[in-house]
């Protein structure tokens, strides 16, 4: 039971996300919303390379069976790789949400996303 | 092992790095002088197309090719990062490629009024001219989520190229967030693949796939965020708004991303999760209903695409937003096709034991009238956004309330718009006709109301752009366009080349499907193929 | 936006050094321990906003051309996909480590022994291209992360653009 609290963590992240993205009338918010979602899928794919008992996969001061038994009692290094990606592209994509938001403010002068109309049907 | 061979062998990645090459050096090539730099940009983009039609060539002749990243040999179980080409992934590079080299031909003159961000926006078109070529070549699931979010993040930062304008950053937001949750949930997809078979390889993956339940879950999260990603109803929203802001010669080149988008919908359908939906062994026969229940549901959306894109675009009065919805309606023809394919699957049986699974064949007729009207629809909706960008800028319109009696001053332009016109309402000689009509044929054979539904949404496009071309060309001359000129040379030049291929395709609808159609069509469904070219023969 | 007091500016003069080794060294041993080129290269640009939230940005961007942040960004990327062409032209396959194993003139490796699996001593010549890789993504993180900052600081305190 006590492994699975990381999943249950990654639903309730990504619900709350879901929630501010949905919900909040604030464009900021809206932003941060976004940043939930994807720091609760970063976290799944963390949780998934977890294996009982290991250690860093690092090679210096490596246990003794983990050449010849791969990956051995060490933890997946590949989904950390795929955290990595993910977080420089979070990091990317929040940059340029903060920039069209500044210039949104600038155009029209308020950051309520009800009054962000401009394109109706 | 001459020249042309070594070429061939090494064109996969280097389809890829040189536009992204050429990306990073455009802000030190641009010290220079600004001819140079488009100069550039065109030049690097040819010895792409170069490296296509090599690769070309040698696919449609030889079978799938694969391309290891780092190492000269595979060890399995399959650890590297490969680039694996098919014919349907040279088919979407050369539509990509066409679409890219009239955007950059176009803009020569289009973008030459705006003071600065020249340097920038070259480079993001590099950029997502790569990332979208990314998307059609590899051979990988990672790398290709990897190449969707630098797509959505560069074709958000053009669409908001025009900074002065509201409406292009409330476009821009909108797309940015939407496409950024739906990248979330396909990685939570790709995690959960990962997690259960350990392998990230599409071709590991399909040959080790069981249908277990949270590979259904990972079939609609995907599905789901890549009809977004390609315009499909009821997630459509961004598309009109995102089209018709952005600059038309960016537009045409985020047409080419949505493309690649919907090729992954269909390489996850049709190669991932192909030993269940595209097998006809008898070991899948408890999941015909499940293919079946699939394809019926892409084709009620498919429709509801079609319909909702056809009736928003008749109340439309900006010029380039309507032309948005009508590329809404276009993709939905295309989901139509492989919809109606997949629905169509049965079994024959004998008493009550099955003995075969058998695909009909309209069903395939469906696939390749849908990967024609790929093509197809790309070419004629991007020469209705050019002549759109055209207009806009000879008089600085954009409302259609606006415009009046343009055909008398602009006359290559109209041709170009009545060529346009022709093409996306399915009028013959052009060659919406011939994609439209096989996908008319086979529909019809599986229920007849889907085809009628169809036709009767050609008929209302006709209607709507016979009421633009009325109201913008002919009508009464109108004292504020008394200055109105032609465009410049390479304008004309771009629009003039798609008029060329669109008219060649209608001309010669048998060539094009017997070389670039079928092959690719039945790649897509050849799944032992594209697995045992990366396994050997398992 | 204006400057700070000078209590914070000298804390941010003292702490800036210390602040850039450490980023630095977490760049150049990425492939020892955790860490590599983005994750170095974020803490050197964090370092450098410091210094720009302490000064003002309207100082700094008097004295900091955009344009040169941006030509040194591109000279990263270039630099990081140089050394991927360069795999191709050496070895014959793009994106090759083929510095692992060269021995260059006698015996000595350029970033290229094959490390020893469980010592407890980390060799930082091992590796191959990976270090030389991890110093291109590393300069491009801190002049693009920099310069994003800095544009947006600027920017917000335009005349024009308070309401």
């Amino acid at each position: 039971m006590i492994f699975n609290i990381p999943f249950i963590a990654v639903v309730a992240m990504i619900f709350i996300g879901l929630f501010a993205v949905l919900f909040k009338r604030n464009l900021i918010k809206i932003v941060l919303g976004i940043s939930i979602i994807e720091s609760g899928v970063n976290l799944f794919l963390i949780t998934l390379g977890y294996r009982e008992g290991g250690v860093a996969p690092i090679y210096t001061s490596a246990p003794s069976d983990a050449i010849t038994n791969t990956p051995g009692s060490m933890v997946l290094p590949v989904p950390q790789a795929l955290t990595l990606t993910s977080i420089v592209i979070g990091v990317a994509v929040l940059a340029l949400m903060l920039s069209l938001v500044m210039h949104i403010y600038k155009q029209y002068g308020t950051l309520n996303v009800r009054k962000i109309r401009r394109l109706k049907e | 092992m001459n020249l042309i061979d070594i070429l061939i062998q090494h064109s996969p990645p280097l389809i890829v790095a040189v536009p992204l090459f050429s990306a990073f050096l455009i802000p030190l090539v641009s010290r220079i002088n600004e001819k140079v730099r488009n100069a550039f940009a065109l030049v690097m983009m040819s010895i792409t197309g170069f490296f296509i039609a090599l690769l070309a060539s040698d696919v449609f002749a030889n079978g799938p090719r694969i391309y290891v990243f780092g190492a000269k040999d595979l060890a399995i179980p399959v650890v590297r990062i490969l680039f694996e080409v098919d014919s349907l992934s040279v088919f979407m590079a050369i539509v990509t490629f066409i679409l890219v080299f009239v955007s950059l031909v176009y803009s020569w003159s289009f973008m030459k009024k705006e003071n600065d961000g020249l340097d920038k926006y070259y480079t993001l078109i590099l950029l997502l001219v790569t990332s979208t070529l990314g998307m059609e070549l590899t051979g990988d699931i990672f790398n290709f989520f990897v190449f969707l979010e630098i797509s959505c993040i560069s074709s958000c930062a053009l669409i908001a190229f025009w900074v002065h304008k509201a409406e292009a950053l409330e476009a821009a937001f909108k797309y940015i967030v939407i496409s950024s949750i739906g990248a979330l949930f396909v990685l939570f997809a790709i995690g959960i693949f990962y997690a259960q078979y350990n392998a990230l390889n599409i071709a590991t993956l399909s040959n080790v796939l069981q249908f277990t339940f949270l590979d259904k879950i990972a079939l609609v999260l995907l599905v789901v965020v890549l009809g977004m990603k390609a315009g499909l109803v009821p997630m459509h929203m961004w598309l009109p708004d995102s089209y018709g802001q952005a600059p038309p010669s960016v537009t045409i080149v985020i047409i080419g991303a949505t493309q690649a988008s919907l090729y992954g919908a269909f390489r996850i359908i049709s190669t991932i999760y192909g030993n269940f939906f595209n097998s006809t062994d008898l070991s899948v026969v408890n999941f015909v209903l499940n293919t079946n229940a699939i394809g019926w549901v892409i084709i009620i959306l498919a429709i509801l695409t079609i319909l909702i894109g056809v009736v928003m675009a008749l109340i439309q009065t900006d010029f380039r937003r309507l032309i948005g919805f009508v590329a809404v309606a276009e993709i939905g023809y295309i989901f139509l096709g492989m919809g109606v394919r997949l629905a169509s699957k049965y079994v024959e049986s004998v008493g009550n034991v099955p003995t075969a699974i058998v695909f009909p064949a309209y069903g395939s007729i469906a696939l390749q009238g849908s990967i024609f009207h790929i093509i197809n629809d790309c070419l004629d909706i991007s020469l209705l956004f050019l002549v759109a960008g055209a207009i806009y800028y000879a008089t600085r319109e954009t409302s259609l309330d606006e415009m009046s009696g343009l055909a008398r001053k602009m006359k290559y332009t109209t041709v170009f718009f009545l060529i346009g016109l022709l093409a996306v309402s399915g009028v013959p000689p052009m060659n919406g006709f011939s994609s439209k009509l096989l996908i008319y044929e086979s529909t019809y054979q599986l229920n007849p109301i889907i085809s009628i539904i169809a036709i009767l949404a050609s008929i209302m496009l006709l209607a709507v752009f016979v009421k633009v071309f009325y109201s913008a060309f002919l009508g009464p001359k109108i004292s504020k366009f008394e200055n109105v000129e032609e465009v410049p040379k390479s304008m004309l030049i771009g629009m003039g080349v798609i008029a060329c291929i669109i008219i060649i395709f209608g001309l010669f609808p048998n060539m094009i499907i017997h070389y670039l159609v079928e092959p690719a069509a039945n790649a897509l469904i050849n799944n032992a193929q594209y697995i045992s070219t990366v396994l050997g023969g398992v | 936006m204006s400057e700070m007091s000078k209590i914070v500016r000298t804390i941010a003069n003292v702490s800036f050094p210390l602040i850039t080794i450490f980023g630095l060294y977490v760049i150049a041993h990425g492939h020892l321990t955790p860490g590599g080129g983005f994750q170095g290269g974020a803490v050197v640009a964090s370092g450098l906003i410091m210094l720009l939230v302490a000064y003002g940005s309207t100082w700094a961007f008097e004295r900091i051309k955009e344009k040169r942040l941006t030509s040194l960004e591109s000279l990263g990327a270039v630099w990081f996909i140089g050394v991927a062409f360069l795999g191709l032209f050496v070895s014959g396959i793009f994106f090759k480590n083929f510095l692992v194993g060269l021995k260059l003139f006698d015996n000595i490796t350029f970033f290229g022994d094959i490390p020893v699996v469980g010592s407890t001593l980390a060799n930082i010549n091992t590796a191959g291209v990976l270090p030389l890789m991890n110093f291109a993504v590393g300069l491009k993180v801190i002049a693009g992360l920099f310069a994003v900052v800095l544009v947006m600081a600027y920017a917000s305190s335009l005349k024009e653009w308070k309401k």
